[in-house]
């Protein structure tokens, strides 16, 4: 019994258990709650997710593996932790007052953020396919109800059915691919994998079967095309904070186990899956892009927007090298602080019932909201690529990893990747216009800015001007978590 | 140094400045546009201890700061040489006075523009100071913003198009560079300039031509559009046009040179062999949009447009002058790049002050101009004679060295790029007479006022500098001199053996100085003399001709100077040594 505590080591999954302890608890509460207080239920949720952010210093403290070598407490995973948790303490922030002015102010939604949240940190920590399944279907499922919260909003039914009925079949996808990695090479786990691979002169055509249904199940969930069509209609259905949480936490902690299935358990036959990945990221980025130009509602257009970052990490996921996945973990943390806190913009400039989510609703902001307008613009800014931000540094280390491989098919990927993050100027600098240079529209009214999610904004702004200024702590952070991962 | 902050000041003073007016609130104008004012002639004045703390002798960096900024491999590197050290005062100059421009004319959000000129000042100035590619891109990049900002929201008419339209040329061309830089890096190792320069010059990193041509094309084309060289300049026209006068007078006074300073910062020394390899394309580019822009803007109606189209046409002069490789072509640009910057600078302020009385730019809603406004039209006739090179203005030094140094290697074009000089004589001196000379046409120009205080001593401040520049020449010359030989001497790298072997050009004079060398045929030998007579009471002291020999150790340059390395120009060994010391500084991030 002692020993098998010992293999558990509690503490490497501290953050998981008091997510989803305080999950529980929200759940537990709800009922005790009067329904005009429901608030106070965000608010214990919050604490929760802070918990979980400082025992993150637990595990980083002692890393390691955990429950068997199911989990990898590594740094790769310390990082990705602080990423994902941070992402849900803003969307919880964001959420507070949206649930409020929207009348749907429920303790289970702040759970489902919770568990969803544990979901991808058991996702981020997976040393074992299966493991990863969990996290994948925990934080899956948590966001298919949470994608339909405002039950009385078609777009938000339709983004759930959708998000669902397609979610599910990529799940089905990736656990179709696990079992035939599982048949070719005789295991789940990651370095499991890797050692068997090492052992052999070629790869099993299995094996290679099993990586590309890997690959879909992960390439939808990431929206990467092609497997991206869901993903505005999902993020412009959805509640707004969520959208916010959708486009973040469930791509960072996606994009934790793709690297650690195609980098480290099949990095040494990245030549067998690097056309599968460049033509993915090629179409992402093209896709997001182009379809960004023409969208007229803000929150369809950050849904491309996001399609077309996918495409850029996808980039330095290509590099399948230490710097590499170093470029993803700081590109990561820039886009989850930039774009959650994008959305939150958009949240607050929705208004009751999501009325005002089309470009030209924003018109005169910068005259009527100087600060919020001031603040939007840094996140498009930021997401746009322009330097002193934490975008731009995060596109910079992803085309200076792939750049780094010295090959002429990654140096056409960083071309065709620099040229579009010139076609994304043009859509993000639309909404700029759009704030600034026009007058502002009559019938709008401002409202001002709830503390919480005016807290949340700041912390994403300052995180994203920080990150571009003085990257220095956090790219050695990211450094050290890619070295955590022993690639080959 | 003796001032070890003094460049980290200059550059974010206004940055600083820009906090002291966010306290502010909006609507207290008078004291926005005080602190902005103070803060830029306090800039300028503090730029002024540059001029006192530099040592002309020294062809290096000077006032360098070097700190680690992120991980080893990015640094925030800082210095000034004799190339940059006028455009960081040209900035401090403009400045102040692109601010006193609009303290009228902008009415609306104050407090924005303001803030967006200061921005922008640190921005430029960052560019010109940077020695580290990712800190030069990083300020690249930012002076962007605020002049989008600028044109798009207090600009005229068609802003918003003219905005998205610069910032989308301008984004193009610079991301292209940003994958170069990056290239560079794995290249070498590092961002910081010098080192890559020492190692390219030691041998230690070869680039493979081939290599070198892409890099060289991707910072080319990113500095080609901002200069804008022909025929990438259809931005320009419509942003100069739209932008309220003070962006035409930071766009065309500084903005235009980050684009000419980073073709001679990094084009030319990093990729000496591209370069050759292009120069002549670039040069028949540079001379297309002379005299390209000068006939267009022959034909303008719009005044504002006219103005814009010699800037092509100027900045033409200075892609050839730069593309020349003398000495004195690329003294001759630079000084030019300075003339420019203060000459069209000053027609746009002109140009800005006659919008503020008539919100037009039609030349035909003018006419006769000087009759209700003596002062103010005076004051443009000289600024247009300045613009137009004429003795002993400002302009006249600039296109004449670059003429001469130009002749020396390519005659031809420097006979080309002379029908620019005289077209700029018909265009701006036509469209002055259709302004400002015969009767006055239209019934409401007869009552206009004539230049105010601060008009007054706007335009008393930009002509005293045109006068100052076109007398007082060899202060900068001498200045830009030591820098200007140690840049063109980075070109001749030593042979790398897969490399082809340059081209043999046809004209055989190549000598990089205007003493001229047996070699030099009979009737050009007789012109470089008169011509050398001509310039040098305005251009050259003793000192510097007495420089150029010691330099070239009194060779004879019949043969391919460039490609060859010189003996004694450059001891290998002391750039080999300071190679292995910063080879040790390269870490990855």
């Amino acid at each position: 019994m002692n020993s098998a505590v010992q293999m558990a080591n509690f503490h490497r999954l501290l953050p998981e258990i008091i997510l989803s302890g305080f999950g529980i608890l929200v759940m537990i509460a709800d009922p005790f709650v009067a329904r005009a207080r429901k608030k106070s239920l965000g608010w214990l949720a919050f604490v929760g997710a802070v918990l979980a952010l400082l025992s993150v210093e637990v595990v980083a403290r002692d890393p390691g593996p955990a429950y068997s070598n199911l989990i990898s407490s590594d740094m790769f995973s310390v990082f990705l932790h602080i990423v994902v948790i941070v992402a849900a303490i803003l969307a919880i922030l964001g959420s507070l007052n949206y649930l409020e002015q929207e009348n749907l102010q429920r303790g289970e939604y702040y759970a489902l953020v919770l568990f969803a949240t544990a979901g991808m940190g058991i996702l981020v920590g997976a040393n074992e396919l299966v493991t990863a399944f969990i996290g994948l279907e925990m934080s899956s499922i948590s966001t298919y109800i949470l994608a339909g919260f405002r039950r009385n909003s078609e777009k938000s039914n339709e983004a759930s059915v959708k998000y669902f009925l397609l979610g599910s079949f990529a799940t089905a996808f990736f656990l179709y691919g696990v079992a035939m990695v599982y048949g070719a090479t005789g295991t789940t786990k990651i370095d499991g994998i890797q050692a068997y691979l090492a052992a052999q002169s070629s790869v099993p055509s299995l094996a290679i079967l099993g990586l590309g249904l890997i690959f879909v199940g992960l390439g939808f969930k990431v929206v990467a095309a092609p497997f991206q069509i869901y993903g505005p209609d999902v993020y412009e259905g959805a509640p707004t904070p969520v959208t916010a949480l959708l486009a973040s936490g469930p791509k960072a902690a996606t994009f934790a186990i793709m690297l650690r299935v195609f980098v480290v358990a099949f990095g040494s036959t990245s030549n067998l899956w690097f056309w599968a990945i460049f033509v993915s990221a090629v179409l992402t980025m093209f896709i997001g892009n182009l379809a960004a130009l023409v969208q007229t509602n803000v929150k369809r257009m950050l849904a491309y927007s996001s399609i077309a970052h996918a495409g850029y990490i996808l980039v330095a996921v290509a590099a399948s090298s230490v710097i590499g996945v170093a470029a993803v973990l700081f590109y990561l943390g820039a886009y989850v602080l930039m774009k959650v806190g994008a959305f939150l913009v958009v949240t607050h400039l929705g208004q009751k019932g999501e009325k005002r989510l089309e470009i030209r609703d924003y018109a005169g902001l910068g005259q009527k909201q100087p600060v919020l307008a001031a603040v939007f613009s840094l996140f498009l800014l930021s997401l746009l690529g322009l330097p002193a931000t934490g975008g731009f540094l995060g596109k910079f280390f992803a085309f200076q990893a792939a750049l780094d491989v010295k090959d002429p098919r990654f140096t056409w990927l960083v071309v065709i990747a620099a040229i579009n993050s010139v076609i994304g100027a043009y859509y993000y600098l639309r909404v700029i216009i759009v704030m600034y240079f026009s007058a502002p529209s009559k019938d709008y009214a401002p409202t001002s800015v709830a503390p919480a999610l005016g807290f949340a904004l700041a912390i994403a702004a300052i995180g994203t001007v920080y990150l571009g200024v003085l990257p220095a702590r956090v790219l050695a952070l990211a450094k050290s978590a890619a070295d955590s991962l022993a690639l080959r | 140094m003796s001032q070890p902050l003094l460049l980290t000041v200059i550059t974010f003073l206004p940055l600083l400045s820009v906090l002291a007016i966010l306290f502010l609130s909006s609507e207290d104008h008078i004291w926005i546009r005080r602190i902005a004012l103070a803060a830029s002639i306090a800039e300028f004045i503090i730029s002024l201890f540059l001029l006192r703390g530099f040592e002309i002798a020294n062809a290096g960096y000077q006032f360098e700061e070097m700190r680690n900024w992120i991980g080893e491999a990015i640094h925030y590197h800082l210095g000034v040489d004799g190339i940059s050290l006028f455009l960081v005062l040209l900035t401090t100059f403009l400045t102040p006075i692109a601010i006193l421009c609009s303290w009228e004319s902008i009415k609306e959000n104050v407090k924005g523009f303001f803030i967006a000129i200061l921005i922008i000042e640190t921005a430029m100035i960052g560019v010109f100071v940077s020695l580290d590619l990712f800190l030069f891109f990083v300020f690249w990049e930012l002076t962007l913003i605020p002049m989008y900002f600028m044109i798009g929201m207090w600009g005229h008419d068609r802003r918003i198009y003219a905005a998205v339209k610069f910032i989308l040329y301008t984004m193009f061309g610079s991301i292209l560079m940003l994958v170069a830089i990056l290239w560079l890096y794995n290249l070498t190792g590092t961002f910081d300039l010098q080192v890559i320069e020492s190692k390219l010059q030691a041998g230690l990193i070869a680039i493979p031509p081939h290599t070198e041509l892409l890099l060289f094309g991707a910072f080319f084309l990113a500095f080609a559009i901002k200069v804008p060289l022909f025929p990438l300049h259809t931005w320009l026209p419509d942003a100069h046009t739209e932008a309220p006068t003070a962006g035409s007078v930071i766009l065309a006074g500084v903005m235009l040179k980050l684009g000419t300073y980073g073709i001679l910062r990094f084009c030319l020394p990093l990729f000496p062999y591209a370069a050759h390899r292009m120069a002549p394309l670039i040069g028949v580019l540079a001379i297309i949009g002379i005299v390209y822009g000068a006939l267009v803007a022959t034909v303008q109606h719009d005044l504002k447009r006219l103005v814009a189209y010699t800037s092509v046409s100027h900045l033409g002069f200075v892609v050839l002058g730069l593309f020349a490789f003398s000495t004195i072509s690329v003294q001759g640009a630079i000084y030019q790049m300075l003339n420019h910057g203060i000459s069209t600078g000053a027609l746009f302020l002109g140009v800005g002050m006659l919008y503020d009385r008539r919100h037009t730019h039609e030349i035909s809603e003018f006419g006769g101009l000087a009759n209700p406004m003596p002062v103010l039209m005076g004051f443009f006739l000289f600024i247009a004679l300045s613009s137009l090179a004429l003795p002993p203005l400002n302009g006249f030094i600039g296109e004449f060295l670059i003429l001469i140094g130009t002749f020396e290697h390519h005659h031809q074009w420097a006979t080309w790029a002379t029908s620019g000089a005289v077209l700029s004589a018909i265009y701006l001196l036509w469209s002055y007479q259709r302004v400002a000379l015969g009767e006055v046409t239209v019934e409401k120009n007869k009552t206009l006022k004539d230049a105010n205080g601060r008009e007054r001593l706007i335009l008393v401040a930009m002509s005293a500098m045109i006068i100052f520049m076109g007398i007082a020449s060899p202060l900068f010359t001498r200045r830009m001199e030591p820098s200007t030989n140690a840049l063109l001497r980075l070109m001749d790298r030593p042979q790398n053996a897969s490399r082809p072997a340059p081209q043999p050009q046809p004209v055989a004079q190549r000598s990089p100085t205007i003493i001229p060398s047996g070699a030099v045929s009979r009737p050009a030998q007789g012109r470089l003399a008169q011509s050398r007579d001509l310039l040098l009471p305005f251009a050259f002291s003793q000192r510097t001709h007495s420089q150029n020999e010691r330099f070239l150790g009194g060779r004879s340059f019949s043969s391919d100077i460039y490609r060859t390395p010189r003996a004694g120009a450059l001891a290998p060994e002391a750039f080999a040594a300071s190679g292995s010391a910063l080879a040790s500084r390269q870490v990855r991030p």
